[in-house]
């Protein structure tokens, strides 16, 4: 099926597909394949089923709750050379592409038709469409518009029975269940997807950003809530802590104040009338609560400031060698309580912590920081962690915005749902893939009842870094 | 209304949908052949009534799934705000949701199957099962929500859920005229609906009053004017992607951007792929193995 270039099994090349961008270590590839066709997909399948193996779905890597990290050396299908863009159809808005090409290659295909994909996730120039859809990923501008399930038109996916199945439809209505909107985030447990048929958005005639600096991260969360209260919905509204300001400035020279506890950037976007009226209204607001305001002059300062939001994970590399970003959401008026509580947790277990965050959705990222050389740290991380996640679900929130599940916080799952609640996904899970065959070992947690959410030991030795 | 009533009202709604025998839930009656009939003599039930609670600040409603969709956009608007749900009158949420009909503006305002955050329904065994979560951004294991929208409560009945809210606009339009769609499409940059009948084109404008007078100026250019509203929706609906339009017989009106059309007389379904019939299948056997649940419907022949 395959040419012997498009198949390895060397140790090394193994190894290097035993772990994904997450903090997991310790997955074990069993041989790693690289189809161009869906037909590939189809082979690579098969084959996998009659070695008895597992098949684990792979895009970029870039993932951050280890879902791509292949356990009991499964057959690691991986997509970067199905990175086609197939169609793309301008009037009826919609575009099929290969599940390998990158996120914000296809948004660069599509400029000069005056379109864009809407998910905009911080890895968008290296991370995958395919993997967009695998974990239902967000972003900064997925506030207005929705993560990518809004996004995803239809896929065709190749099911572990080896079949090769489209569910949805290109123009936006297929009758019968929506077995498109249950596939999209199920995190390569349902089948590898081969193709999608992305919904595109129209490029705004209208942009402003706005960047507003406060003197507590308290007034920052409550100009956030103030906003939202207000009935605006802006295209993008992020906070960035003190901590992270100074990383970013140092690193890319954005223009963040360096004397603020925290500052906000808001992106209002539309048509001129609506984008100037709440753009003036967001100002008002945030003068209210003791911030001051910076409007984009232009298209170099507004890049400028993205580009300082965008670089904040690289940043942190000048201030500690490792980190690790947690990803919550809370109700969009427990922001600031929920801020304060994350700082206080991080005070406990003598961590370093910076945030940076897509506060309008109240989708917080706490990056906290460590040296994983220094003795004992982990346990110190994962009991932060943990507290944290804690925090998010008491407020009322949720385990995850945009990440997903994966190996990460599958053991977490009954903090949030019931053993009923996780009976009925698994049963999803098994209508898909009767023999769960496809990326086992992720997001349910096994019996789907364990009560003990803190037994990490049931996630296979040497998994967690 | 508390949490614990609430609570109490999923209890005995769950209690009343019990654990043995066929069951079918019932709404307004709105759209109750929609999908099939159920069988004559089968034990009917209602999902408990009212808005649970609605804090404006975070745009969210949580609201018991037998409330009539009028009811809930009252309350709604009395904060300036709405959900994407057709107001079909005398409807209720849990019936359009199940039902799975999008609102005459999804092109604009967002598709249906996107407004569900949380839902709480009784699955065949008669526990209570919660799916999704309360908040607008979450991907917290797999999305069952959207398997629950449109899927005619045939896999769990939908007991309490909870909405995203937007805010209303302060202007709106609609215009029409013998215009081509995809030129108006192509023109406007987010009109929140563009009907079309084969020849005469009716837009939605809303938001910010210049710019919903600007857009007009634009859609006036097309040959289009002011009218009071568009006419009313054909009762079936069907996939506008598998049919050329001069293939729709009767009148019709086709939802552009969505992929749906709106005819009066039923057309038969184009076939839908055999393995997605067994998706359909499978999922019915996991969920409902003994097809206790609105028994005589059916997603896939819903028109």
């Amino acid at each position: 099926m395959l040419p012997s270039d498009r198949v390895r099994v060397a140790p090394l090349e193994r190894s290097i597909m035993g772990r994904d961008a997450s903090i997991f270590e310790g997955g074990q590839a069993g041989p790693v394949c690289f189809p161009t066709n869906t037909a590939e997909v189809q082979g690579c399948v098969d084959a996998a089923r009659r070695h008895g193996r597992a098949v684990v779905p792979r895009g970029a890597g870039t993932g951050l709750a280890g879902g791509a990290v292949p356990l009991g050396e499964p057959v690691v299908v991986v997509t970067t050379k199905m990175n086609q863009l197939l169609s793309v159809d301008a009037d009826r808005r919609v575009a099929w592409v290969q599940p390998g090409m990158i996120n914000l290659d296809l948004s660069r295909a599509l400029a000069p038709h005056g379109l864009h994909f809407a998910p905009d996730p911080s890895s968008q120039q290296v991370c995958s469409l395919g993997g967009n859809v695998g974990t239902n990923a967000g972003g900064p501008h997925c506030l207005a518009l929705g993560v990518t399930s809004a996004h995803v038109l239809a896929v065709e996916v190749v099911l572990t029975s080896g079949e090769a199945v489209v569910l949805g439809d290109p123009d936006g209505f297929a009758p019968g269940l929506d077995l498109r909107g249950a596939y999209v985030g199920s995190e390569g447990m349902l089948g590898i997807t081969t193709a999608v048929a992305v919904r595109l958005t129209p490029n705004p005639p209208a942009v402003q950003t706005l960047l507003l600096a406060f003197d507590t991260v308290d007034a920052a969360a409550q100009t956030v809530s103030a906003v939202i209260a207000d009935g605006i919905v802006p295209a993008a509204i992020e906070i960035m802590d003190k901590n992270i300001i100074w990383a970013v400035e140092n690193f890319v020279g954005a223009g963040f104040p360096l004397d603020a506890a925290a500052v906000v950037i808001v992106e209002l976007d539309g048509l001129p009338g609506g984008v100037a009226a709440e753009a003036d209204r967001v100002a008002e607001l945030a003068v209210e609560r003791g911030g001051s305001v910076r409007r984009a002059a232009d298209e170099h300062e507004r890049a400028l400031i993205w580009k300082g939001r965008k670089s904040a994970f690289g940043a942190i590399a000048q201030i500690k060698p490792d980190y690790y970003l947690h990803d919550t959401v809370v109700p969009r008026t427990r922001l600031a309580e929920v801020m304060n509580r994350v700082y206080e947790i991080v005070d406990e277990h003598d961590l370093q912590v910076m945030n940076v965050f897509h506060a309008g959705d109240g989708n917080l990222h706490p990056l906290l920081l460590y040296d994983r050389r220094e003795p004992g740290i982990m346990d110190r991380v994962h009991a932060a962690g943990s507290a944290i996640i804690e925090a998010s679900l008491a407020a009322g929130g949720v385990l995850s915005g945009e990440h997903g599940i994966g190996i990460e916080k599958r053991d977490y799952m009954p903090l949030m749902f019931s053993d009923a609640d996780l009976d009925a996904q698994a049963r999803l899970r098994r209508a898909f893939d009767p023999d769960e065959m496809a990326n086992p070992g992720k997001v349910l947690p096994t019996g789907a009842s364990c009560a003990d959410v803190n037994a990490l030991d049931k996630i296979p030795e040497g998994v967690w870094g | 209304m508390t949490g614990q009533e609430s609570a109490a009202d999923l209890e005995s709604f769950a209690a009343e949908v019990g654990t043995d025998d066929p069951v079918a839930v019932v709404g307004g009656r709105t759209h109750w052949t929609v999908g099939g009939r159920c069988p004559e003599g089968t034990r009917l039930v209602r999902a408990p009534r009212g808005v649970r609670s609605f804090d404006p600040a975070d745009m969210t409603v949580r609201v018991g799934a037998g409330t009539p969709v009028e009811e809930l956009d009252a309350a709604l608007a009395e904060a300036g705000q709405r959900v994407n749900l057709p107001l079909t009158p005398g409807a209720t949420v849990g019936g359009v949701l199940a039902v799975g009909r999008d609102d005459m503006h999804a092109l604009g305002r967002g598709r249906l199957r996107d407004a569900l955050l949380e839902a709480v329904y009784v699955a065949d065994d008669g526990r209570l099962v919660k799916a999704g979560g309360p908040t607008v951004k979450n991907v917290s294991g797999f999305d069952l929500c959207r398997l629950l929208v449109g899927s005619l409560g045939t896999l769990g009945l939908l007991g309490e859920v909870i909405l995203r809210t937007w805010p209303r606009p302060t202007a709106q339009q609609w215009l029409a005229g013998p215009c081509d769609p995809m030129e108006v499409r192509r023109r406007l940059y987010w009109p929140s609906s563009i009907l079309w009948d084969g020849q005469t084109v009716w837009l939605h404008l809303e938001g910010h009053e210049s710019d919903v007078e600007a857009e007009a100026e634009v859609a006036r250019s097309l040959g289009c004017e002011t009218v009071d509203g568009p006419p009313p929706l054909p009762e079936h609906r069907i996939p506008a992607g598998a049919f050329e339009p001069q293939e729709i017989g009767g009148r019709h009106l086709v939802q552009v951007g969505t992929g749906t059309a709106y005819v009066s007389a039923p057309s038969p379904l184009p076939d839908s792929d055999p393995a997605v019939v067994a998706l359909h299948q499978r999922l019915k056997a996991e969920f409902d193995p003994r097809g206790r649940l609105n028994p005589g419907r059916d997603p896939l022949a819903a028109t």
